[in-house]
């Protein structure tokens, strides 16, 4: 199998858009008939992730490649960063305001969520600069 | 259970996607973290939270029907996006609890 790549841009601040990236890499899964375990753990992992650069970021970029062996996940974002990452990491830590809490949103499960549902994750942030999330989901386990 | 065995059981359809789809289990919250990583595939998400948000949460978690509780009211843009997207949205008066209930001791129903 050849490596196929996505990329899709996800916008700032816009809540009634935010997880059409995740659904269009989900419909995409689909179609090359990956294994729906494999689709919802990617899916988790996108949803989240968009919605924190969304939420976060100002936005940001999600690339997909998959491959024999995995769907590999990059997340950039050049927003503020996180200063404190294992802090973010624990369940239900969140600087989420009041008003994004209201919509559902900012339960501090984001980050946790993504590392528990995929087999590697990575996540490297800098104050100022922006914060990055690598992610694998390995097809056949 | 199918999805249009609620129907018979008293709830509202708001939209209709696909009624013959299987529900397999209950779920209730109205965190959209807690959904996400917890509500199983197919099952009924029994939340407040009527908005494009939640029905986003349930084609990537794979819910089979979302049901709002306690008569809550969905906006437009989140039935146009039900719509686009084929997520099956139903409404009842009753409170969480007893929805979840209601529906839990009826899931072997098979018409
Ligand atoms: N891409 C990002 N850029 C800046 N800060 C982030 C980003 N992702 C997460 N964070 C920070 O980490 C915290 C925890 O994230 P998460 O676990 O997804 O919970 P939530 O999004 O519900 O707050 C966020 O509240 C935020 O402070
Ligand atoms: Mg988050």
């Amino acid at each position: 199998m050849n490596v196929l790549e996505l990329h899709y841009d996800v916008p700032g601040d816009d809540f009634t858009r935010a997880g059409e990236a995740s659904s269009a890499i989900k419909n995409k899964l689909k179609q090359m008939g990956i294994s729906p375990n494999v689709i919802r753990n990617v899916a988790i992992a996108t949803y989240e992730g968009e919605i924190n650069m969304v939420i976060h970021a100002n936005g940001g970029t999600i690339d997909v490649a998959i491959d024999s062996d995995a769907v590999t996940l990059l997340l950039k974002d050049t927003g503020d960063g996180i200063p404190d990452v294992e802090l973010a990491m624990r369940e239900g830590y969140t600087t989420a305001k009041e008003e994004i809490r209201a919509l559902g949103f900012g339960a501090g499960m984001g980050l946790p969520n993504m590392k528990k549902y995929t087999d590697e994750f990575e996540l490297t942030s800098e104050v100022g600069k922006g914060t990055e999330v690598k992610m694998k989901v390995y097809l056949n386990k | 259970m199918k999805v249009k065995d609620l129907i018979n059981l008293g709830f509202e359809s708001v939209h209709e996607a696909d009624f013959e789809r299987d529900v397999i289990c209950v779920y209730c919250c109205d965190l959209l973290s807690w959904v996400m990583g917890r509500a199983p595939a197919d099952s009924a998400w029994i939340t407040v939270m009527g908005n494009m948000n939640a029905v986003a949460v349930s084609v990537l978690a794979d819910i089979a029907v979302i049901i709002l509780a306690e008569n809550m009211v969905i906006d437009d843009a989140a039935i146009a996006k039900a719509k686009e997207q084929g997520v099956n949205i139903l409404r009842t008066d009753k409170p969480a609890f007893e929805a979840a209930l209601l529906i839990h001791n009826n899931l072997d129903v098979d018409e």
